[in-house]
């Protein structure tokens, strides 16, 4: 393995890109193989002698590994400051906290946008379709790469969760605790729906070009744009729409009679949609979103999400939002339950909260001091 | 006098408890139904080594609990309890909560479904001075622990403890140890049912299944 890129600083972390599954071919579950693979991770605090400390932290659909401090690529501040950080929730006094970019995303990890070693191209569509099974393979593979045998706690929201599900579902005997947030068990008919509409955008899009669009001047931007505003509505709730926006109009007085942004809601989505293409690539809109689609933690369990975790020693922390109708309340009961008659050591809590599924990466104090109380209860071991 | 379970006084939590916590013994699985901040779950967890879990309905309480480390869910008891295997449990305790079940009748049906053995302490209203308060004033008794009046109190079903010894005959559920606890907190037996149900404020007891 080799390690492409370093960059150490006290406060920001340590951020690198290794190359992994030179030797040891990463079978994904379509059957095909990636070797080599990169996976790019962030990581902050101390690994302690014994490697007991180690915190997994997962993004969700369209995050990275840049969950602190500022991200290089776009200058913004992480996705989960509030979270991660001495003496936050996830104390970085405490734990090794790593996060990486999950497969088939576009921050350094091996994806569509990246060099495929066979051709010397970027890969497009040759890209094998990986599966959130994939995504936590990977990072099992980073796991061993630092020796860590066993993970204190893996904790991630919305697709984070998924993979913290497929981490005590796949690999329990190395997890500790697992924390989902505002996550689901498996993917509903209407969240493929939504997702099926973003593709559909981008693979509209003239520019799109099957795919291969990296050699060329322009990138299917209108339709990524798009599939971003039609997903970013499921992120919020009806009612923070309506106190955010109602029917309120964009710097003008009346109704212009035409297609123009009229309402502050077009205005805001557009921005979405405009702002999202930036850092975004659009193919890897594609993988990502399929991944999601082709989640069911049940699928190797004839069904069944008792059998999946049957006989666990992952010990869970279910955290759901009122107002999330994205992955509701309703389902992560239905994983509790399940949990529950699996005899697995399982809290959960239901937060109320009226900014729909996004609320997990907004300000929640209830969500802080809950993953910090769950957190704490097991450090004695450490 | 102590009927409502949102506002004991400090005495009375430490005596029921603790008259519950004696009554089970060490490594048993116990699944505390409506377990508040985890208080009970937490000692019985550090001195009796049990295998603990919890529901409760408020996020306040399963916030506290889940920083004491025990594993709570939060939900409505009698919608929850409904998703646990048979005989998922030791003991299921129901701790100051039937009074405000939907069904109370179907809880302890449900209570040792799941457990072994139900152990249920319950706020006894045909103590003398909640007698006294009905007879003298005609009024629903609202004291300093049972402050609100009748239509807003979560507590909807009160029992005596002789309507509790009646109720587990009906069900057919065997009554394997029951105390009655008087005001100063010490234990009374309930060979003489007529005081027990008149100096008791707390009926205690064990449940299995006949």
């Amino acid at each position: 393995m080799d390690t492409e890129e370093q960059q150490i600083s006290v406060d920001e972390g340590f951020a690198e890109v290794v190359t992994l599954g030179e030797k040891d071919p990463l079978l994904l579950s379509s059957g095909e193989i990636l070797s080599p693979f990169k996976v790019a991770y962030k990581s902050w605090g101390v690994l302690n002698k014994d490697k007991t400390n180690a915190i997994l932290v997962c993004h969700a659909l369209t995050g990275d590994q840049y969950a602190r401090g500022k991200n290089p690529l776009t200058g913004k501040e992480g996705w989960w400051p509030k979270v991660i950080g001495p003496g936050l929730p996830i104390d970085t006094n405490k734990f090794f906290v790593i996060c990486t970019n999950v497969l088939g995303s576009c921050s350094g990890s091996s994806g569509p946008m990246e060099i495929n070693p066979a051709t010397n191209k970027p890969y497009g569509l040759d890209f094998p379709v990986i599966t959130i099974a994939d995504m936590v393979s990977a990072q099992v593979r980073l796991i061993d790469h630092f020796g860590i045998d066993k993970l204190y706690s893996v904790i991630g929201g919305s697709m984070g969760g998924m993979q913290v599900l497929h981490w005590a579902v796949d690999h329990g005997e190395r997890v500790k605790t697992a924390i989902p947030i505002a996550s689901t068990w498996r993917h509903s008919a209407q969240n493929i729906a939504f997702h099926e509409v973003g593709r559909q955008a981008i693979m509209a899009d003239p520019n799109w070009q099957n795919g291969r669009y990296y050699e060329k001047e322009s990138r299917p931007h209108a339709g990524l744009s798009v599939a971003r505003m039609a997903a970013h509505i499921t992120y919020m709730s009806e009612r923070s729409l309506t106190s955010k926006f109602g029917r309120n109009l964009q710097d003008r007085e009346k109704l212009t009679f035409g297609f123009d942004a009229d309402f502050q809601i077009e205005s805001y989505l557009r921005y979405q949609g405009i702002s999202f293409v930036d850092r975004f690539d659009a193919n890897s809109y594609l993988y990502i979103t399929r991944a999601t689609d082709y989640y069911d933690i049940t699928a190797g369990f004839g069904g069944s999400l008792t059998n999946a975790f049957e006989g666990t020693s992952v010990k869970f922390c279910i955290i759901s939002f009122t107002s999330d109708w994205l992955y509701t309340t309703q389902e992560n009961r239905e994983l509790v339950r399940a949990l529950n008659a699996a005899g697995a050591q399982v809290s959960f809590v239901e937060i109320d909260m009226d900014k729909g599924h996004d609320s997990f990466l907004l300000d929640c104090p209830e969500m802080f001091n809950i993953i910090e109380g769950f957190l704490a209860a097991e450090t004695e071991s450490l | 006098m102590d009927f409502d379970q949102n506002n004991h006084r400090e005495s009375d939590i430490r005596i029921d408890l603790l008259l519950i916590a004696n009554m089970i013994p060490e490594g048993a699985r116990v699944l505390d139904v409506g377990c508040g901040d985890g208080e009970l779950l937490d000692y019985l967890r550090k001195e009796k080594k049990v295998d603990a879990r919890g529901i409760e309905l408020s996020p306040e309480g399963v916030k506290e609990s889940v920083a004491k480390g025990l594993s709570v869910i939060q939900g409505n008891a009698e919608e929850e309890i409904k998703h646990f295997p048979d005989d998922s449990f030791d003991f299921v305790i129901l701790s100051q909560t039937l009074q405000a079940m939907d069904r109370p009748d179907k809880i302890l049906e449900e209570l040792l479904r799941v457990g072994k053995r139900a152990i249920v302490s319950f706020p006894n209203f045909g103590y003398w001075r909640v007698r006294l308060h009905l007879m003298l004033k005609g009024k629903m008794p609202v004291t300093k622990s049972l402050d609100r009046p009748w239509y807003r109190t979560p507590n909807i079903h009160f029992c005596t403890i002789r309507d509790f010894v009646d109720l587990c005959e009906e069900l057919n559920i065997k009554i394997e140890k029951g105390l009655a606890v008087d005001s100063s907190g010490s234990k009374m037996s309930i060979k003489y049912m007529m005081l027990a149900n008149l100096f008791g404020t707390q009926g205690l007891y064990v449940l299995a299944r006949n």
